[in-house]
């Protein structure tokens, strides 16, 4: 057992998957001699020289593309887009590109090109820095979404994430990487399933990334009201293990979905789609959302706030689907 | 102005569900129509009226469970039998009807729907819980799992009948039959041999949809022989015995998966065997769906059961109150017989015969089944 932090966890993997396949290389924004915008590479570049952890220009769709190309030529690039929402300048690269070569290739090519970017608010770093743009990446099909909430996760899903012959987006939570957790060495996870991460009988909590931690607090407070909470991580976004997700609900028989994107056609709402198509019947109450507000993620500490999902909202939702 | 009610299909009914109206108002009706189909412990059951006219006002709304008597709807015209009542002297608009518990909703109030989440609702079907009488808990007053007091069944294929209402039933009446009913039995080995040769000559002749079960000659066998010994045939009710001049055989019927359902043949006795052949048919049928008629239910005047041909040697039948007899068929085997005296190998079927010692006696009970064997000896005359 090693206590190590989500960030630690996270570097860790990178070093790993370098060791161990000399294909593998990282590029991206002050990855290299910065040690990483999140200090994730810090050191990497002193091990593995400038060819293999390369600083690239403030160009995403440049460096982007250029990670495709040298996947389709055999490597395996780790690209790491700054945060998500600079990721929309690639968007091009990542969806007209990565997500479609293979189809359009009738199956000739392959891109097995990992891409890793920050994603979440809570920081204070206004509207440009702070969306969560995940919901949107699992629209597209011909990629895989990942959202690791624990640090296990973060030091199990890129070595996954490398061994996959179609590109992988995964999406870190900026404020998890101060996280620390206990994890036994060597980390073994898969990239298909969700987790129940508390077993419960009242309510489906169901949420992914930077919000498993609130929706954890929020389940030990329903819990002092007598309310058991399952708590699911997705894990996963695309594709949507549903088959977790539909027999927690069976189970529960209602269910509140924690997403940190905004509710007009998010993932919250496709979760809830299929929560109706597969377990209507199973159903004791209409399923609720707690997301974000539909505004620009603002900088004031307060409003910020309010705008994320927060614990008491949490809490609330799941009262309310008990009639409570 | 008349009324249609709801039926009593049987002593131990209490209430029922109306599942569906087959009639809108306006719709003249006429004696013996189908109305109507009521779920009651013994399945659905079409429901006929009994008298000609005009529906005015369907007064029960599909799934309200209602006590035997309260009045579904309300006829105007046609011949309605005219009782001079005498003249209520005060508040006359409540002495049109006994008093009877009446749920307290029958209808429907538009905008005030009582919410039921789908888990509860299916699981209230399942369980025949009348949703009127549950209180909700969940968000807005909605009815949940949790209120329904009773714990999830796995889901039941719709197409089975609910078993668990007939089971009740059926132990409520075979309760009631051994607790009340002084049986006697009898059995009479019978060769069948002639019988049985004289069907499959029948059937050779003939298309398969037009040829005879054995059940068949037995069925008409045994209402014969009926006609000649009235204490067996009719309804021990209040004290007292009140033999039937017509004979509708209940003819057991078992269902898939467990239970079983003896409902009528009408004028067993007077319908010749391709007659008969088609109205079992057709009941076996409607009974494995689920879809027999209320008299078919009520009208049976005595019970045959026959356990084919893949059956045992005997059955000692149990009578179905409040009727006075039952006749028991077991499987034809083979068997070593006496003929004139030599040993030969024949078809041979035990007959038994359960009877209400209040009515009958055994030597009356050995006749008839004596009678029945004379009769299975001669199969061309029952044609």
């Amino acid at each position: 057992m090693t206590e190590i932090s989500y960030r630690d966890a996270m570097g860790a993997a990178i070093r790993e998957a370098m060791i161990a396949d000399p294909r593998v290389f990282l590029m991206g924004e002050d990855v290299g001699h910065y040690g990483g915008c999140y200090a994730v590479s810090k050191g990497l570049l002193e091990e593995f020289g400038p060819e293999r952890i390369r600083d690239t220009p403030l160009s995403e769709s440049a460096f982007t593309g250029a990670g495709i190309g040298a996947a389709l030529g055999g490597m395996r690039p780790i690209v790491e887009l700054m945060t998500c929402n600079f990721s929309l300048l690639a968007l091009d690269q990542i969806m007209n590109n990565a997500a479609t070569l293979r189809h359009m290739s009738g199956g000739q090519f392959n891109v097995p090109l990992v891409i890793r970017m920050a994603t979440g608010g809570g920081r204070q770093l206004a509207a440009q820095h702070s969306h969560s743009l995940e919901g949107w990446y699992a629209h597209i099909p011909g990629i895989r979404v990942l959202a690791p909430a624990t640090v296990e996760d973060a030091r199990g899903m890129l070595g996954k994430a490398l061994d996959d012959p179609d590109p992988v987006l995964i999406f870190e939570n900026a404020l998890l990487y101060n996280q620390t957790a206990e994890i036994v060495e060597p980390v073994s996870v898969d990239i298909d399933h969700a987790a129940v991460r508390r077993e419960a009988n009242h309510v489906s909590l169901i949420t992914y990334g930077g919000s498993l931690g609130k929706t954890m607090e929020a389940a030990g407070k329903l819990e002092k009201d007598g309310i058991e909470a399952e708590v699911i991580d997705l894990r996963v976004l695309r594709p949507l293990d549903e088959a977790t997700i539909l027999k927690s609900v069976a189970k529960t028989r209602r269910a509140v979905v924690i997403d940190e994107g905004w509710r007009s056609g998010g993932i919250a709402g496709e979760i809830i789609a299929r929560i109706v198509e597969g377990a209507f019947w199973e159903l004791d109450a209409p399923p609720a959302r707690v997301c974000s507000a539909e505004v620009p993620i603002p900088y004031a500490r307060h409003l910020e706030l309010a705008a994320l999902p927060s614990i008491e909202r949490i809490v609330s939702a799941a009262r309310a689907v008990m009639g409570r | 102005m008349g009324s249609f009610k709801m039926p009593s299909l049987g002593s131990d009914m209490e209430d029922g569900t109306l599942v569906e109206w087959l009639k809108k108002p306006g719709d003249q009706v006429h004696r013996g129509d189908i109305v109507a189909v009521v779920e009651t412990e013994k399945g659905a059951i079409e429901i006929e009226i009994f008298e000609d006219g005009q529906l005015d006002k369907l007064i029960v709304a599909p799934g309200t469970k209602v006590p035997v008597g309260t009045v579904l709807a309300t006829l105007v015209g046609g011949e309605t039998p005219t009782i001079e009542e005498p003249k209520p002297e005060i508040a006359p608009q409540l002495a049109a009807e006994p008093v009877r518990p009446m749920p307290t909703e029958i209808m429907p109030t538009a905008g005030t729907r009582q919410r039921v989440s789908p888990a509860a609702r299916r699981l209230a079907e399942q369980g025949n819980i009348d949703l009127a009488t549950v209180r909700g808990s969940g968000p807005d007053g909605a009815i949940v799992v949790a209120d329904l007091a009773i714990e999830a069944k796995p889901v039941s294929t719709k197409t089975l009948p609910d078993l668990e209402p007939m089971r009740r039933a059926i132990a409520a009446a075979m309760s009631r039959s051994k607790r009340e009913i002084p049986h006697y039995y009898l059995s009479h080995s019978i060769d069948v041999e002639k019988a049985q040769n004289w069907i499959n000559r029948y059937n050779m002749e003939r298309e398969s949809a037009d040829r005879l079960l054995f059940a068949v000659l037995l069925i008409k066998a045994s209402a014969l022989a009926l006609r000649d010994y009235p204490e067996f045939n009719g309804f021990h009710e209040e004290g007292n015995f009140a033999p039937s001049a017509a004979i509708h055989v209940g003819l057991a019927i078992a269902i898939r998966g467990g239970g079983l359902a003896a409902p009528a043949i009408h004028d067993s006795d007077k319908l010749g065997l391709p007659a008969l052949m088609a109205k079992m048919r057709d009941l076996i049928g409607r009974v494995r769906r689920g879809g027999f008629r209320s008299s078919e239910i009520s009208d049976p005047t005595v019970t045959i059961s026959s356990l084919g041909e893949r059956g045992v040697e005997a059955l000692l039948p149990v009578i179905y109150p409040p009727q006075v007899a039952i006749l028991g068929f077991g499987t034809p085997l083979p068997k070593p017989w006496s003929v004139n005296g030599r040993i030969e190998t024949r078809s041979i079927m035990t007959a038994s015969l359960a009877a209400d010692h209040r009515v009958s006696d055994g030597h009356r009970g050995a006749l008839l089944l004596k009678r029945i064997d004379e009769l299975l000896n001669t199969p061309e005359a029952l044609q």
